[in-house]
């Protein structure tokens, strides 16, 4: 597999983007959006960390293991964080105390 | 009985020699006995507390040692039995040893990585003895918070760090394993044609590398939280004991499985050879190990289904749970079914193996009973939940560990072990695990709790049978431990292949070259092809 | 079986499959570290979901400023190890070592702008263990957000400092010579760590600085 040479151009576009970015999400931090905040910075800092881990990190032109080894840090984080809120979530649903 | 010549061909053993050359060595093969050294001495150490604590449990009253004493042991117990022995035990021997072989390479993926994963080991578990040393923990092995960061007086920081520095020797031993494994086959190689160990090992290791850093933050925030006083789990800040738990269970649940799934590697291996016959449904055998892997990751609420877990999560929990059983449950048939018909031997490992399927699915049973919500809330945290997971951890994980001590031996050190004296404890050793751990099954059915040091009258005749059965018990481990090292000046010299059995370890010398093997090996066959052997007829 | 590369190993075969297994090696270990950090972000995810309000109040105590500059420093700090990485590739020796030094000079920058944080913090008695006085909206819960918050960009910070350890030795045996367009595999798999660690700072700069502002008791 010919070692792919990510040019220091393509690596400045990226990082563009990326305070782009970062500016984006500093200044709708500033407003006041209601439930909006949550969302759009959390769905700005997933595609700032896809920008850094396709490109910096160079798992777009990686091998499916390398990806699936991202894949599967993330996932496995996803399972702790669902599972414990199906329990944190859910207390009190029942009329008995402690339950 | 002669004593043996003097081996003349160049062994890993014989290579090279002094302190320096094991202290420093790359090699995989000496790393492991190094590991071998250091969790003997751990599981004795372990095994002591353990003996005080039968000692106590034998009249009701506490009257050997005081309450907090008590609390210390079982903890400590726990602690090194867990943390110190079980996790480490196969991974690190037998997997250190014969991962790289089984699939025909020269090494592991980074042996310094390897050497420092020992090291690591040693720094955490020289942590805990100082701890303990200086008086120990009394929290129980799962630290649960407020008590671990509020009440305790005893050395929780300490003891852990001590376990979060040694979760990194495991966390390194997986990565390494991970990557030996899909790197570094040899040509022919493909996965479906490995040996159902190295199977086991990489489904280990995909749990070590996953669940270990989660147990790790978590008892570091203990930690921090005692030593800084960042109230992460204070109930008076808000803070949700509940939530550790959570935390720990997720690494503590899957850690069960990098206890027990190496174990069924080696049954896997043993049961094959002995009965001269490849393991029935050996993808049925390999997914499982994967599923087990994967799905226990699922389950970890059901160690908090009294702790004011929410009814739906406990729910969702004790379902999940029943799936965990089935991959468990498919070995155990197709390991039967792999001696049905099989040309059976009763060589010591086989024994073993015969012990750790009767046990482990009894223990694998009793786990479904605890699954099930309304016989848990019971029987949870009393005796019956102690002798479940000693009938998986001893009578299942370390009876494995035991008959593959006994298979790899030969192949490890050169010399044969004597089988009538490794026959007998293997029969004093389930005779004695079951007198120990059967009637704590009855004894936490009528009630006992666990972690208890003065216990009822009624209660007396079982622990009485207990503590008998763990005498008995200890003699079978101190029996293998002085042949095993008197084997290695007096044992018969090792032929390369004692058991006619397939696989890549066997092809080479007992005990290996320091490469391990002279050339590398082009595989073309499939995993247990005992009719290659037939035409070779090498003895 | 002759090695042309001084730096091939003896388990492997040759320099592709050393390279391949270093950089799924370091894959790997990023994947424990995503667990790691995912432990307390588990925490944080529990707390917030329980105390919006207090939390809320909480974040208004962090300066947005400095921490969004503090977010751009630790990207720059990327963007010059990327840099640094493609000088090794192209065999640039003085670019790399240039390139190190300028991540190392940021990382150092962005442990500046936290110290000077933590600082104000203590001055403000928001600092739980060592000077915490906050009495107003709901004092528990807002000792809870900062415990979090202390916890976290201190796990962070240490990644940050041993970061820059790892990069000065790098720089160092770069200016040595030890890397070529033919074995760069530390640089590569230092980079990875680095990235890392600037990809957990761009989810600890939302979560405490970002989205609980509004939400106020």
């Amino acid at each position: 597999m010919a070692e792919h040479i990510v040019t220091k151009k393509q690596y400045s576009y990226v990082f563009a983007t990326l305070l782009l970015l970062t500016f984006i999400t500093t200044t709708v931090g500033m407003m006041d959006l209601g439930r909006l905040n949550v969302v759009v910075a959390l769905v700005i800092a997933v595609i700032k960390a896809l920008l850094v881990v396709l490109f910096f990190m160079h798992i777009y032109w990686s091998s499916k293991l390398n990806k699936l080894t991202v894949v599967a840090g993330v996932a496995w984080l996803a399972l702790l964080l669902w599972l414990t809120l199906t329990d944190v979530l859910s207390r009190g649903w029942l009329p008995f105390p402690g339950k | 009985m002669i004593t043996a010549t003097v081996e003349t061909r160049d062994n890993y053993l014989t290579h090279e020699y002094g302190v320096k050359s094991w202290l420093l060595t790359k090699d995989h093969k000496r790393i492991a006995l190094l590991y071998l050294a250091s969790i003997s001495f751990f599981f004795f150490l372990g095994g002591i507390f353990a003996t005080i604590i039968r000692l106590e449990l034998l009249t009701p009253p506490g009257d050997l040692v005081s309450a907090q004493t008590y609390n210390k042991l079982f903890s400590l117990h726990g602690i090194i039995m867990v943390f110190l022995f079980l996790i480490p035990s196969i991974p690190a021997t037998l997997g250190n040893f014969f991962v790289p072989m089984m699939i025909g390479a020269k090494d592991l993926a980074f042996p310094k990585i390897n050497l420092l994963s020992w090291y690591i080991y040693m720094a955490g578990g020289a942590c805990v003895l100082y701890a303990m040393l200086e008086g120990g923990v009394d929290t129980g092995w799962t630290f649960y918070v407020p008590f671990s960061t509020s009440y305790a007086n005893t050395y929780v920081i300490l003891t852990g760090v001590g376990i979060f520095i040694a979760g990194f020797s495991s966390i390194l031993t997986g990565l390494n394993f991970i990557v030996t494994i899909h790197r570094m086959r040899a040509p022919g190689l493909t996965w479906f044609r490995l040996p159902l160990f190295i199977w086991s090992m990489y489904a280990t290791s995909l749990i070590q590398v996953l669940g270990t850093p989660v147990v790790a933050v978590t008892i570091l925030l203990v930690a921090v939280e005692r030593g800084f006083h960042l109230g992460i789990f204070d109930p008076a800040l808000g803070g949700d004991p509940v939530l550790f738990q959570h935390l720990f269970w997720f690494y503590s649940h899957p850690a069960v499985y990098i206890m027990v799934l190496p174990g069924m590697g080696i049954i896997s291996e043993v049961v094959s050879v002995y009965s001269r016959k490849k393991v029935f449904g050996y993808r049925f055998v390999a997914f499982s190990s994967v599923a087990i892997a994967v799905l226990g990751f699922l389950v970890w609420g059901h160690h908090m289904f009294v702790a004011s877990q929410s009814v739906y999560a406990s729910l969702v929990f004790s379902f999940l749970s029943f799936f965990v059983a089935v991959p468990s449950a498919i070995k155990v048939f197709n390991w039967t079914a792999t001696l049905y018909k099989g040309s059976i031997s009763y060589d010591t490992p086989m024994l073993y193996a015969f012990g750790f399927i009767g046990l482990f699915t009894i223990g694998g049973l009793t786990g479904t009973f605890l699954a099930t919500l309304g016989f848990d809330v019971h029987v949870t945290d009393t005796y019956f939940v102690v002798a479940h997971f000693h009938y998986i951890m001893v009578g299942g994980t370390l009876m494995a560990y035991l008959g593959g001590m006994h298979y790899w031996w030969p192949k490890m050190t050169g010399r044969m072990y004597p089988e009538g004296w490794a026959k007998l404890s293997a029969l004093v050793v389930f005779l004695g695990f079951n007198l120990t751990f059967f009637p704590q099954f009855i004894l936490g059915y009528l009630g006992m709790p666990r972690r208890y040091w003065a216990y009822p009258e009624e209660f007396q005749v079982y622990h009485v049978l207990s503590t008998a059965g763990a005498s008995v018990l200890a003699v079978g481990y101190l029996i293998p431990a002085a042949y095993f090292i008197w084997s290695l000046r007096y044992g018969k010299i090792a032929p390369d292949n004692p058991w006619n059995a397939p696989g890549l370890e066997w092809q080479t010398s007992s005990p290996p070259p320091p490469e391990n093997f002279e050339i590398t090996p082009v595989v073309t066959s499939e995993a247990y092809d005992y009719s290659i052997l037939e035409e070779m007829k090498v003895g | 079986m002759a090695n042309h590369s001084l730096a091939l190993r003896h388990q492997f075969d040759d320099v592709e499959q050393q390279k391949d297994a270093s950089t799924f090696g370091m894959w790997i270990f990023l994947a424990t570290e995503v667990l790691f950090f995912g432990g307390m972000f588990c925490c944080y995810t529990v707390y917030r979901s329980r105390y919006p309000m207090a939390f809320g109040n909480a974040s208004n105590h962090l300066d947005l400023i400095l921490g969004a500059v503090s977010t751009a420093i630790l990207i720059f700090s990327s963007f010059t190890m990327a840099c640094g990485v493609n000088s090794a590739a192209t065999g640039a020796k003085n670019a790399l070592v240039g390139f190190l030094s300028l991540t190392i000079l940021f990382a150092a920058a962005f442990l500046v702008i936290e110290m000077s944080e933590w600082h104000m913090l203590y001055k403000e008695g928001l600092m739980p263990g060592f000077n915490f006085t906050y009495k107003e909206f709901d004092p528990g819960h807002v000792q809870l957000f900062f415990c979090m918050y202390f916890a976290m960009t201190g796990l962070h910070a240490s990644h940050v400092t041993i970061g820059i350890g790892i990069l000065a030795v790098m720089a160092i045996r770069a200016w040595r010579g030890a890397f070529g367009p033919e074995y760069f595999t530390p640089i590569e798999i230092s980079g990875l760590y680095w990235h890392f660690v600037d990809l957990v700072w761009i989810f600890l700069f939302p979560l405490y600085y970002l989205i609980a502002r509004h939400l106020q008791g």
